[in-house]
């Protein structure tokens, strides 16, 4: 090999290199803009304030994200009930005992389901979902409820939405995880006498609990990131989601709906810091997902 | 109950899990379809958008969807596809390795609104010189960012499924590790490679909360990378939660769906033809 072939082989490494390195050079910078931007608002109204305050008020410089806060965790919590027995079941059935027709009609199903984009899932909501929810909160429920529950726009609502939307995510991780593992569980337990249905409940499922606790994991977080199509149906009044049928504002859609007209200065700082505070738990859920998977290969 | 009574109940719940899995897209299908098909016609398609949407058709978010979904997919393939080579085909250092597929994890994880919120800062404000503020440019700069992982994933796949015999015998004629890849490793993989971009498409296509930041979202047709434009899934959202001209929001969705169901069955087809 002449010396220049061995330059351009090294610099083709070089070069590949350098782009493998750019996920992380994104992520880094992510981080940085998000902080740098949102830095000042800390430092005006205090980190205490920001997190633990119950009013936003951009026009009186009120900038408490806790009703945000509250409004994210009650929307995934809606979606993981829903979505956690429906998805375990679906993925049980898809690893376990789906005949072949059925695994070429359910695997196609849910990977359109995955592939849907937000924003239809968002007008099905919101033509769909809210006029059922808001028919039931003024006919059986309209005595006990306040007006403004009455809307149909609401916690269960943007909650029903996720929960389909996240489902491909929690089907895919947890039949992943039943596949993969080793045969000779399922063999000696069947060799034991159990049923198959026993095999799976006291042998599968546990065996792949950190698997499918993984894929839970991961499907919380994307009900946390999901933007468009909770802003479409969940009402989006910045207050304190006191029921399920109260009208609820996310982290995410806070950002989305306020930084169109958000000038520079504070209130597009406030926007940075819940990009920041997002981010964080972004981290946080990956950093999860990543412990739970090193421990799975520690004890195999 | 007997443990056999108790397994077929218990069947039954996984037969039912499955059948409401299906039937949820069905249903999502079958209504999308139903009420956006009757509004969607040739002119639908062809004619420029008149009252923010209320009135007219779809071709200047057809438009724009094409050359934002091709411009991100010309920035985010070489990242995605030379991340890959490097992982699979060079990198020997596990510790370099560990890090840098933290990072693509991280890169996934991260939603998109916070995509948004970085491609505002950094390409529509401090890069305003090169990409001219709210641009086709800016808006794809920032979702090559967010597929960068599924591309790169995708890609890692189909390049360790070429066998490491293809490997030995081209490196045994006495080809280098770079030759080995470009001749050998990558036009092997090359169909698994595809149904990646395919799937990264499917993923550009549907995805507003951070072109509502960075693109722009104009109403008229782009005549330039630089300029702002919008693709069908912002004009969905706008026309339905701005404007409420349903009938509109109902067909540009049908047209969404069934441009999803094009990419998705696409790719599914190039990965048969490649098991087999």
């Amino acid at each position: 090999m002449g010396p220049i072939a061995k330059i351009k082989e090294q610099l083709f490494e070089r070069v590949l290199l350098a782009t493998a390195l750019l996920a992380l050079i994104i992520i880094f910078a992510i981080a940085m803009f998000m902080f740098q931007q949102g830095y000042p608002l800390f430092k005006k109204i205090g980190l205490l304030e920001f997190l633990g305050g119950c009013t936003w008020r951009p026009l009186e410089e009120k900038f408490g994200i806790l009703p945000m806060i509250a409004g994210s965790i009650a929307v995934t919590a809606v979606a993981l009930i829903i979505s956690v027995p429906l998805g375990l079941l679906t993925a049980i059935f898809l690893a376990e005992i789906a005949p072949q027709w059925m695994q070429h009609l359910v695997r196609p199903a849910v990977e359109l389901l995955a592939a849907i984009p937000s924003v239809v899932y968002g007008l099905f909501g919101m033509t769909m979902i809210v006029p059922y929810v808001r028919y039931l909160a003024q006919t059986k429920l309209a005595l006990s409820l306040d007006p403004g529950y009455r809307a149909g726009y609401s916690v269960l609502t943007a909650g029903l939405v996720l929960a389909i939307m996240i489902l491909p995510t929690i089907i895919n991780v947890t039949e992943d995880s039943l596949r993969l593992l080793p045969p000779q569980y399922k063999e000696a337990s069947l060799a034991l006498g159990a049923t198959h249905w026993q095999s799976i409940r006291y042998v599968l499922f546990p065996a792949a609990r950190s698997g499918i606790m993984a894929g839970i994991i991961l499907g919380m977080g994307r009900a946390v990131g999901e933007t468009m199509a909770v802003i479409m149906v969940a009402g989006n009044t910045p207050i304190f989601p006191r029921s399920l049928l109260s009208p609820v504002r996310t982290l995410t859609s806070n950002i989305a709906l306020e930084m169109p007209y958000a000038g520079p200065g504070i209130h597009r700082q406030a926007l940075y810091a819940s990009g920041a505070v997002l981010f964080i738990l972004t981290m946080i859920i990956n950093l999860a997902v990543l412990l739970i998977r090193f421990r799975q290969v520690k004890t195999k | 109950m007997t443990a056999h009574q108790r397994q077929k109940a218990a069947f039954c719940l996984l037969w039912l899990a499955a059948g409401v899995t299906v039937g949820v897209l069905v249903v999502i299908l079958a209504y999308i379809l139903l009420q956006g098909m009757p509004h969607v016609s040739w002119e639908f398609l062809t004619a420029e958008s008149a009252k923010m949407g209320q009135e007219g058709g779809i071709f200047s978010a057809i438009v724009g969807t094409f050359y934002f979904v091709l411009l991100s997919l010309i920035v985010a393939m070489p990242l995605g596809i030379g991340a890959a080579i490097y992982l699979v085909e060079y990198s020997d250092n596990e510790n370099l390795n560990s890090v840098i597929n933290f990072g693509i994890d991280a890169l996934a994880a991260v939603p998109s609104i916070v995509f948004g919120l970085f491609g505002f800062a950094f390409f529509v404000i401090f890069l305003k010189p090169i990409t001219g503020g709210w641009s086709i440019l800016s808006g794809s700069f920032t979702a090559a960012c967010m597929v960068l992982p599924t591309l790169i994933r995708t890609t890692q796949e189909a390049l360790r499924a070429v066998p490491t015999s293809y490997r030995e015998a081209s490196l045994a004629l006495g080809a280098t590790r770079g030759q080995t890849v470009r001749w050998v490793v990558v036009p092997t993989a090359i169909p698994g490679i595809l149904t990646g971009i395919i799937l990264s498409l499917g993923r550009v296509v549907g995805e507003t909360a951070a072109l509502l930041l960075t693109l722009g979202g104009s109403l008229g047709i782009p005549h330039s990378i630089f300029e702002p434009a919008r693709t069908l899934s912002i004009h969905l959202y706008l026309v339905a939660m701005e404007v409420g001209a349903m009938d509109k929001a109902f067909a540009t969705a049908a047209v969404l769906i069934i441009l999803v169901f094009i990419i998705n069955l696409s790719a599914g087809w190039i990965a048969r033809r490649v098991l087999r």
